[in-house]
């Protein structure tokens, strides 16, 4: 068959480089879903890193009253880049490695389905990432909170560069999470391996899938209520206006909207890593699969719900907040049944005690907390007590630092040696998790009794003969003690990285596909395609009689030792790195409308975007785009 | 050692026989329903809310607004015709419908270029009142969307449906003839979107364009593209159909909503 020429706009990137920019070139250029894992992974911790500086400033600025370690401004800039940070710069990114790097070892695929289009979402996120945190260079970060209620962020209340900055640098953030969940969604949908149906699915894809579907009908909405109040700062529409007959309660409807589905995006992802860390080292499957996946999908499900319980103390009466109230109480249910799930799942089993399945035990007990207290403020009169306290900042640090980063830190524990081919140090690994735990408990358990009495949130400081002068200083030292477990962390990195690579295809006897290869995996993943009987498939291959008729003979990771199999891969591509530039150039060119630089630099950005969609679109690359011929 | 695996087929591996890159179109089309759900539902919640006119009542003009969702559902009738046609491996049927339902979008924006302008016109910006907020942010976003799917189908007809050089160059020649049309139509005293350009001017621009839409459109009757081309980018085609069919059901959802629903709306409604 004739095949048409396609225009050609530049020429290929080569197969293989050499030396340092051809190094740094290679990675620009990555489509391989372990490569981008790996890229999401480093930058969400240097993120980590910063948005751990970040809470010690605001910890020292409150280790004293009357401190004077951040002025008043300096205080709001810092503590709206920390939540923001650590919501779409870390947990989020860190989450998004994880997809990359499992899912589709998990599923038996050698790619997601939209290679290039999963490096521009990784690049979309790294451009989002450094322009929201430029606004430093220019001496104005946000300042009016990770939620930026209108009209505080208008423009005549804060016509300051910083809220702009957030405005575009979380448009960019959220066009990367839409193109992965988008990429993510068709990839579970449909690459799972031959005979791997839906509830044979690992529990971390079905979590994967949850917080995609979740990602994918979240951010439109955040999308819309940041252009609106775009609008409103630069184009002087009446969104928020309420001298026009805007009205402010609008933004919060839309954010939060938004923002408790994004709760849920944070959190589903570690329940998943939990759901396949709990088996392995208890030796048992997971206690009732389906009420697992049942639940993940009703919370995601009920997170629509229940957005109003942010805004009990807004006013909007009686009906909505006793609506809100009992759908808040109703969404504790699934969560509770996958905590006893959990529990269930160590019940009785073989256990072996190592750092991943501590991280994952601390989970569950800090989990337990943090939605203890978060029942507390589901009750409107109860909550109206601890609206704007500390109460809730101890309330969404259990579930945030004790739930997600606890989750993720087992995460890293358990798939370290598949990504590296090295297992971390255990004694670190314990100690690490010891000080951390401590360290964590010793900072956010304290803030439930000094926001009890009544100690409000973000203020700069506090006049001494308060009550909450022990508790402040307590908490402080406790961050210190999380800052020191982290460097425990990365000491152990670089310490476990001089070993040898010998963790070998299956270091924890493990039940999922992503342990039939080598560590780490080879650029293809699987030599051979597996095909799949069972739910925890592997380990019906390692221990034929423990499954209910017959099994195949085959063992998979024979096979696929096997090397030099001429498997064709997608190609390399540089144009998601220039169209996530030019997206980044064109929203970077929105934040000064009045300095005639901004036209030069959305010129060149649409130049760009053009260029490169053009390029992208007709580049004859070896995916699903340019096979449509063959079917 | 060095067996070759031709791993095509199981490289890529199909779960649920539905093709992966429709799957991808119809996840996006989800999320975009809540884009403009969002948009819509901040028309809906402001509606009545203007403290100073114009109000809806004083300014919609309904049977044009009929004229130019009428010309964007044709665009839809074309988009299937243009889609069959391919997938029946007719190319140059395929490529006169593609570029007819592109053209027919493009109308319709200039529809809308038109009443963007006599609204300003008539003292209705986007910073004067809740309607004018709403109106413009909305519909001014659905006309983006309208505008990438004219520039998708444009670039489709260019470069997807022929292989010759010379069947390009006319196609862009057709282009630049139907925005010739499309300015002078601005242009013309009738619109007043461009003012103060001559008479003389505004007809020796629209007859040329005229003149070489009219060649362009006769040469375009015969291609060189070989067989089978044409039914092999059916799926390329089939994506921008869905695109645009989503976007053409919006419009049908926002004239409803905006021009049916509200059109007398009057004066404010304040503390209801």
């Amino acid at each position: 068959m004739t095949t048409l020429k396609y225009p050609t706009f530049i020429p290929r990137p080569k197969e293989e480089y050499s030396g340092f920019i051809g190094t740094i070139w290679s990675w620009v250029t990555t489509v391989d879903h372990k490569k981008i894992g790996t890229l999401y992974g480093v930058t969400a911790f240097i993120w980590f890193l910063v948005g751990g500086i970040e809470a010690l400033l605001i910890r020292l600025q409150l280790a004293t009253p009357e401190a004077k370690v951040l002025s008043p401004e300096v205080y709001n800039q810092v503590f709206t880049m920390h939540g923001t940070t650590m919501i779409f710069l870390v947990v989020m990114p860190l989450s998004a490695a994880f997809f990359n790097w499992i899912v589709p070892l998990q599923l038996g695929a050698r790619d997601v389905a939209f290679p290039r289009l999963n490096a521009f979402s990784y690049w979309t996120f790294l451009f989002g990432g450094i322009l929201l945190n430029l606004s430093w260079i220019f001496g104005e970060a946000p300042n009016a909170g990770w939620f930026a209620y209108a009209p505080n962020s208008s423009f005549p209340y804060n016509p300051g560069y910083g809220v702009t900055f957030w405005i575009l640098g979380l448009q960019a953030l959220g066009v990367a999470s839409l193109a992965a969940g988008f990429n993510f969604l068709a990839t579970i949908i449909n690459l799972r391996a031959p005979g791997m149906s839906f509830f044979k699915l690992p529990v971390f894809i079905w979590m994967t899938a949850v917080v995609n579907v979740l990602i994918v009908l979240a951010f439109p909405i955040i999308t819309v209520a940041l252009l609106q109040l775009m609008f409103d700062r630069q184009f002087g529409t009446n969104f928020f206006n309420a001298l026009q007959g805007g009205d402010p309660v609008m933004w919060q409807h839309l954010f939060w909207l938004f923002g408790h589905p994004e709760v849920y995006i944070l959190i589903l992802p570690a329940m998943g890593i939990v759901s396949e860390v709990l088996p392995t080292f208890s030796k048992k499957p997971l206690f009732g699969y389906s009420f697992i996946v049942f639940s993940g999908i009703a919370i995601g499900f009920l997170g629509w719900f229940v957005w109003s319980h942010h805004m009990f103390t807004v006013g909007l009466g009686p009906a909505a907040n006793s609506a809100f109230a009992i759908s808040t109480m109703l969404i504790a249910v699934p969560t509770g049944v996958k905590i006893f799930n959990w529990i269930a799942t160590l019940w009785g089993g073989s256990i072996r005690i190592n750092s991943s399945l501590l991280f994952s035990v601390g989970f569950i007990a800090m989990f337990v907390i943090g939605g203890l207290s978060g029942v507390t403020h589901a009750s409107p009169p109860s909550d109206a007590q601890q609206q704007d306290t500390y109460y809730v900042v101890a309330h969404f640090h259990y579930v945030l630092f004790g739930g997600s980063i606890l989750g993720l830190f087992s995460g890293i524990y358990y798939w370290w040696p598949k990504m590296t081919g090295r297992i971390l140090n255990e004694k670190l690994g314990v100690a690490h998790f010891l000080v951390t735990l401590v360290g964590f408990n010793v900072t956010f358990f304290p803030m439930h009794w000094i926001g009890m009495d009544g100690m409000p949130r973000r203020i700069f400081t506090y006049p001494e003969g308060m009550g909450w002068d022990l508790g402040n200083l307590i908490s402080t030292l406790g961050a210190f003690a999380i800052a020191l477990g982290t460097l425990i962390f990365i000491f152990n990195v670089f310490f476990s990285n001089r070993g040898p690579k010998n963790a070998g295809n299956d270091p924890w006897d493990a039940r999922t596909l992503e342990w039939t290869i080598p560590s780490p995996p080879p650029h293809y993943n699987f030599a051979k395609i597996p095909e799949v009987k069972y739910r925890d498939d592997f380990w019906f291959q390692k221990y034929p009689e423990l499954a209910h008729g017959e099994v195949s003979g085959a063992s998979v990771s024979e096979e696929n030792n096997d090397e030099g199999h001429h498997i064709e891969m997608p190609d390399m591509s540089y144009y998601p790195f220039f169209l996530s530039l030019s997206i980044a150039l064109i929203l970077g060119s929105l934040l000064d409308l009045s300095w005639n630089g901004s036209w030069i630099i959305a010129g060149v950005g649409i130049f760009m975007f053009v260029w490169s969609l053009l390029g992208w679109s007709f580049e004859p690359v070896n995916e699903e785009t340019s096979n449509q011929k063959d079917h | 050692m060095s067996e070759v695996v031709t791993a095509h087929d199981e490289a890529h591996h199909n779960s649920t026989g539905i093709d992966t890159r429709k799957l991808l179109m119809w996840i996006f089309l989800g999320s975009d329903c809540l884009f403009f759900g969002s948009f819509i539902a901040t028309y809906l919640v402001y509606r009545n809310r203007s403290l100073v006119g114009p109000y809806p009542s004083e300014i919609l003009d309904i049977p044009l607004t009929t004229i130019s969702t009428f010309v964007l559902l044709m665009s839809s009738l074309a988009m299937v015709l243009a889609l069959n046609y391919t997938q029946r491996d007719k190319p140059v049927a395929g490529r006169y419908w593609t570029l007819a339902t592109a053209c027919l979008g493009a109308i319709f924006l200039g529809f809308q270029v038109y009443e963007f302008n006599h609204f300003v016109n008539l003292g209705l910006t986007p910073k004067t009142n809740m309607f004018g907020t709403t109106f413009f942010v909305l519909t001014g976003f659905h006309g983006a969307h309208v505008t990438f799917g004219v520039l998708w189908l444009l670039t489709f007809a260019f470069s997807c449906l022929t292989t010759s050089l010379k069947e390009r160059a006319i196609i862009v020649l057709s282009i630049i003839g139907f925005l010739m049309i499309f300015f002078a139509t601005l242009m013309s005293d009738w619109l007043h979107v461009i003012p103060h350009v001559p008479f003389n001017t505004v007809m020796a621009v629209g007859g040329a364009g005229a003149l070489i839409l009219l060649i362009s459109v006769i040469l375009l009757r015969k291609t060189s593209t070989p067989k089978g081309i044409a039914e092999s980018q059916t799926m390329n085609l089939e994506l921008s159909g869905l695109y645009w069919h989503f976007v053409d059901i919006v419009w049908i959802v926002i004239f409803t909503i905006i021009y049916l629903v509200s059109a007398k709306d009057v004066a404010p409604i304040i503390g209801m």
